[in-house]
């Protein structure tokens, strides 16, 4: 049999990694329950405060204005899914890895070290993309947000984007954690809320400042969510006050943003698989 | 003449941080592995196996075995000399020769849980490209050659040890590499699981043209039975290298006497014994006794054992000449024997 040239190869490679979490949502049920019910309840919780803002007899302005707080809220609900995955499943995939004795196998293997990590995001994308659909199904619903879809291939484009920056960052800490092991751990629980705050996933991320939001920026979710927020709202009552720059500049910083990232990711997966073969112990179990 | 696997002084010292408390102290410096100064795993290995050959290679734990196969699976890097896998540089041509090689340890705990066996191996599979339907047929093959093929369905996670170093042998088996390398692949496994593997390992290298072995093993009779050529490795290095029965030939000239005796205090008064070489023994605590495998260069110094023994009040239970077996052999080479 001859042999899988490049490309061939690291497709059935990175579709093979996504296979567990792929196929893993049909063995186990029960993340029906905790990827679904509790992430609604945390939204919830922002949206009854938003809806609080109504006086007993509102007009127009203000139901606007309240329909967009609670649609940025169902919107930062649904990329909180996704970050908690790259922050607590993706960044740390590669240290467990290592400690169920995964790791070698996969270092000794002739696929490229980028469709490993690419099968671990796009199969982490999969399975996260339930919670954040019916996050979004339910806040639509449930919570009645009127959203406006004015321009949904750019909506696609830039939830897409959002995605591979996201992963492409997740891709990179996945590196960094192996090499830091369990204190890495830290940085996750470390980063989760301050993130929450400085990205904007429960309000306007201008609301911060301009300087804080620019700052902001280095994490693609500000972006991503500033510009969902402004296609998918784009009659807020609020006019323009909260929304930082354009969705097209915003999607081009975000293109930018992947882009570093996955570099950044396959420099430093180079490094840690260099310094495992210098050292010896990196992608050993209990090292 | 084509050699699967060549190394030329090949030398891996494994560097390690000191341990502070432990250098304060004089006597640790005598002993690098106690105060954690580096440690050398391989020591200039010359050590080629020849394409198709069943390479056995035996040691004591830290003999330098796993590390050597680490670094011919291209996930170590020698600290100097060189090793070539399929005729490639294990330092600068690595994707060429994962392509050709697979490794399979003994204990191994690989795969996930959820996926059922055959899903695993399917995946492992895809990493190496091959075609989702050829491995899928590999897979269902290898399963009903290893007798796995009911569990084609179950969890992983509910698999006993046996099945799943079965499964982590189709594993390695469902790639059809040219070099395979199995770190102790019996280890732990029931009479009939062991036999299984090494049926299937034989027959996969004989049958088939071009494919070799490099099997590591705790088991000397696996070794012996299994193993074209054996190398003999203690320390980083390579004592001994030749077939099994001519290794067994070294030392025809020695006799081998076994003894099961009383439990010794000490075995210290056999090693100071004129005429015999190595020794080893292992006590036998639920029987209340030590077996010694003794490797007597002048059968005179039986008189001289037996006093010995008797004079730290022990009873001799049994005693037997035997002809040399590839465990004498290891013996004598590394002074102990391979459980000790």
């Amino acid at each position: 049999m001859t042999e899988p040239g490049f490309i061939r190869l690291n497709v059935r490679a990175l579709f093979g990694r996504s296979y567990p979490r792929v196929i893993g949502g049909t063995r186990e049920l029960s993340w029906i329950f905790f990827e679904t019910v509790l992430p609604i309840l945390s939204i919830a919780a922002y949206v009854f405060i938003y809806k609080a803002f109504l006086p007993p007899n509102p007009d127009q302005t203000m139901l606007d204005k309240v329909n967009s707080l609670v649609g940025y809220v169902v919107i930062g609900g649904t990329m909180t899914a996704f970050w908690l995955n790259v922050l607590w499943s993706m960044a740390s995939q590669l240290y467990w890895e290592k400690e169920v004795g995964n790791l070698q196998l996969y270092m000794m293997a002739p696929m490229s070290r980028m469709a490993l990590l690419g099968g671990m995001a796009v199969g982490g994308m999969f399975m996260t993309s339930t919670r954040a659909v019916t996050t979004l199904v339910v806040g639509v619903f449930i919570f009645g947000v009127v959203i406006t879809i004015g321009n949904p291939l750019l909506i696609l484009a830039v939830f897409f984007v959002t995605l591979i920056a996201l992963y492409g960052m997740g891709m990179m800490f996945a590196s960094l954690y192996l090499l830091y092991g369990r204190e890495a751990w830290n940085l996750s629980a470390l980063m989760e809320e301050p993130i929450f705050l400085l990205s904007g996933f429960y309000f306007p991320v201008k609301a911060l400042g301009q300087t804080v939001a620019i700052g902001a920026s280095v994490i693609p979710a500000t972006l991503g969510l500033d510009a969902l927020r402004q296609l998918m709202f784009p009659v807020s009552g609020f006019g323009t006050q909260f929304y930082f720059f354009s969705p097209e500049l915003e999607l081009a910083v975000l293109c930018v943003l992947a882009a570093v990232f996955l570099v950044l990711a396959k420099l430093s997966l180079g490094y840690l698989e260099t310094l495992a073969k210098r050292e010896g112990k990196l992608t050993t179990r209990h090292q | 003449m084509t050699y699967a696997t060549e190394t030329r002084d090949l030398t891996r010292i494994f560097k390690r941080k000191p341990k502070r408390h432990l250098l304060k102290r004089k006597s640790a410096k005598k002993n690098e592995k106690e105060n954690g100064g580096p440690v050398t795993a391989l020591d200039h290995v010359n050590l080629t196996i020849k394409e198709g050959e069943l390479f056995g290679l035996l040691g004591p734990n830290g003999a330098g075995k796993t590390t050597l196969i680490k670094v011919l699976c291209t996930l170590l890097l020698p600290t100097s000399g060189s090793a070539y896998v399929a005729g490639f540089d294990v330092s600068k041509e690595v994707n060429q020769i994962r392509r050709k090689i697979n490794m399979v340890s003994g204990g191994e705990t690989s795969g996930y849980g959820l996926l059922t066996t055959r899903e695993n191996i399917w995946m492992f599979s895809q990493f190496y490209g091959i075609p989702s339907k050829v491995a899928k047929e590999r897979i269902d093959e290898l399963m009903h050659t290893f007798g796995l093929y009911d569990k084609k369905n179950v969890k992983v996670r509910t698999l006993s040890t046996g099945e799943r170093q079965k499964m982590n042998m189709i594993r390695g088996f469902v790639t059809d590499p040219e070099i395979l390398f199995l770190d102790e692949p019996t280890l732990g496994l029931d009479v009939n699981a062991s036999r299984t593997i090494r049926e299937y390992i034989m027959n996969w290298v004989r049958k088939r043209e071009h494919k070799t072995v490099l099997l590591t093993t705790h088991y000397m009779m696996e070794a012996e039975m299994m193993c074209d050529r054996v190398a003999i490795i203690d320390r980083g290095r390579i004592l001994a290298l030749d077939t099994p029965a001519n290794l067994k030939r070294m030392i025809r000239k020695e006799s081998t006497v076994q003894l099961e005796v009383d439990t010794l205090k000490s075995t210290a008064p056999i090693g100071g014994i004129k005429g015999i070489g190595n020794f080893s023994s292992k006590d036998d605590i639920a029987h209340g006794t030590t077996n010694l495998t003794i490797i007597v260069e002048d059968e005179s110094a039986i008189s001289d054992i037996m006093s010995a023994i008797t004079a730290q009040g022990s009873r001799i239970r049994s005693m037997r000449k035997t002809d040399p077996t590839l465990e004498d052999v290891f013996i004598s080479m590394v002074g102990k024997g391979l459980e000790e």
